[in-house]
């Protein structure tokens, strides 16, 4: 009997797609959204719109408080503290970026910043340049060959000269939790700060950010099945108040004159100017709505869908998996065939996968590899998506072989 | 302007085509037509840039008439290039520039390859196309 998902009718955009022929299975890069998201930024937009923290009139307060509701949903999703700790961003890039700009007063020549071979571009090009700007080193943690983080490595490689480790919690290409507990204490050790970059782990389970004991942590909206253009970073209370403003206008501010200014403390003083006020309070209704799932039942699902998928791949002559996926996705490349042709004959199939270097350029080159196709999934996608896959995958193979 | 006799070739075939499997089976024998590039002209001096895969384009001039020769390692886009060269291989250049590419490409059926979410590199294909044939003499 074919895996069933019980989530997908609450999906419009897989079941349209569907219609339309298509199999999307690129949920690593951006999630579809549950009926919930779609009633919420109508339900907003419909009754009235109005900008937040700034207006007296009953619409601003009600945008307000339905935009500061979704900052104490985020705080409770992550176990942080405090709402306060949850800056609203454009996204996991923004976030990280706005780390390296607001820690760059702590870090001084010669110093380390550490992150691993196997980082998104979002997490590694804000940190090369930063360490460009100020003479710094930056180390790179290498990796296993399952695709983890190398612990007896990271543990001889963060010294006394590390002052920021930034990693990823599952990585978008390899689908591996990485050893996170043993890496923080490695960088707490050294009296780091830490950054964990959670755009793909943040949709997987749930996480308790006290517990996990990381100064940042980042993620997307747009892949954690709300709306795009907003981004969480969460940060320790502490650590928040060593961040330096960044970007300057509106509502950021205290008190301004033409010469000087000073400016709000976390979360307000981090977001200068309008904040994207639909998608924050539709990524409330998408908490929401994940907050009422079976959890275990998701991981099940998911856990199931990844077997069937790893085990399809690996019955295949000639398929190589990159590194060994956990969950969530896996990556392939199959010998003596040129991953451009296998994905433009999957999209002719109407297969929706990621081709090429996954935004992890130096990854790839690490592996010695041009490119790779990656399936990703999401817990609406269910055992037919699979089978419609691997048949074209068939078709595919035959035609190039 | 009449069409060259290899794009009339290339017309003909693809609008002969029933589905995907056809016209990918098309795309790679066009791949084979291509004539191969030397190991000393696969060099970076003649590779186009922003592809995903490699792609190499080299213009030989003779008088006023511009003559192309390119190659890929992946082989759909070997074929790609093979029937956007025989729509202006041998072409005056003055007459190159005013080749409508992506209706070209439409006509084939192909025009989903030309999508501006594509890395395949064929819309970098022809900006260097352009290029070359816009470099005085
Ligand atoms: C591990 C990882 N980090 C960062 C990002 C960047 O996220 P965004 O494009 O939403 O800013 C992604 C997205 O693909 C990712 O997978």
């Amino acid at each position: 009997m074919s895996l069933i998902s019980p989530w997908r009718a609450d999906f419009p955009g897989i079941l349209a797609l569907a219609a339309e022929g298509q199999t999307y299975l690129d949920s690593a890069a951006t999630a579809q959204k549950p009926q919930a998201v779609l009633d919420a930024l109508l339900g907003y937009l419909a009754s009235g719109v109005a900008n937040v923290h700034r207006a007296q009139h009953l619409p601003g307060e009600r945008a307000t408080r339905a935009f500061e509701a979704t900052r104490s949903q985020a705080a409770q999703w992550l176990n942080a503290a405090r709402a306060e700790e949850i800056i609203f961003t454009r996204g996991t890039t923004e976030s990280l970026n706005l780390l390296a700009y607001g820690l760059e007063h702590l870090l001084q020549p010669g110093e380390q910043i550490v992150i691993s071979a196997l980082e998104h571009h979002a997490n590694l090009l804000p940190w090369q340049q930063l360490a460009k700007r100020r003479g710094l080193e930056l180390v790179i943690l290498p990796l296993d060959d399952a695709g983890s983080i190398d612990l007896q490595q990271a543990a001889r490689l963060i010294g006394t000269r590390t002052r920021l480790l930034a990693v990823s919690q599952l990585s978008n290409v390899l689908g591996r939790w990485q050893p996170l507990d043993e890496l923080l204490a490695l960088a707490r050790t050294q009296g780091a700060l830490t950054v964990v970059d959670g755009a793909q782990g943040a949709v997987h389970g749930r996480h308790d950010l006290q517990a996990l004991g990381c100064d940042f942590y980042v993620c997307s909206s747009h892949k954690l099945y709300g709306p795009d253009g907003v981004g969480l970073l969460y940060g320790r209370r502490e650590a928040l108040g060593q961040l330096q403003h960044w970007q300057f206008g509106g509502e950021m501010v205290l008190d301004a004159d033409y010469h000087e200014a000073r400016f709000r403390p976390a979360p307000l003083g981090f977001e200068a100017g309008t904040p994207a006020v639909s998608a924050v309070i539709a990524l409330g209704a998408a908490l929401n709505w994940l907050n009422g799932l079976d959890h275990a039942a998701v991981a099940r699902h998911e856990a199931t869908l990844h077997a069937e998928l790893l085990a399809g791949l690996q019955a295949r002559d000639g398929v190589r998996l990159l590194g060994q996926p956990q969950l969530a996705l896996a990556s392939f490349c199959v010998d003596g065939v040129h991953n451009a042709d296998l994905a433009h004959l999957l999209s002719e199939q109407g297969i929706a996968v990621r081709a090429g270097h996954h935004c992890a350029m130096p990854l790839m080159k690490g592996l010695g590899l041009s490119g790779a196709i990656r399936v990703s999934l999401g817990l609406y996608n269910d055992g037919e998506d699979l089978q419609r896959f691997f048949s074209a995958l068939d078709n595919a193979l035959e035609l190039l072989r | 302007m009449s069409l060259p006799v290899a794009a009339q070739e290339a017309l003909a075939a693809f609008a002969a085509c029933l589905g995907w499997e056809q016209r990918a089976r098309l795309l790679m024998q066009w791949g084979e037509r291509l004539a191969p590039l030397s190991d000393a002209e696969r060099v970076d001096e003649h590779r186009v840039h922003g592809c995903e895969s490699l792609v190499w384009l080299i213009a030989e001039r003779s008088g006023e008439h511009l003559h192309f020769r390119a190659s890929s390692d992946a082989r759909l886009l070997r074929g790609l290039l093979a029937v956007l060269l025989a729509r202006v291989d041998g072409l005056p250049r003055a007459e190159l520039a005013s080749v409508d590419l992506v209706d070209w490409f439409n006509q084939l059926g192909l025009q989903r390859q030309l999508s501006p979410s594509r890395s395949n590199g064929l819309n970098a294909v022809l900006q260097r196309m352009r290029e070359l044939a816009g470099r005085p003499a």
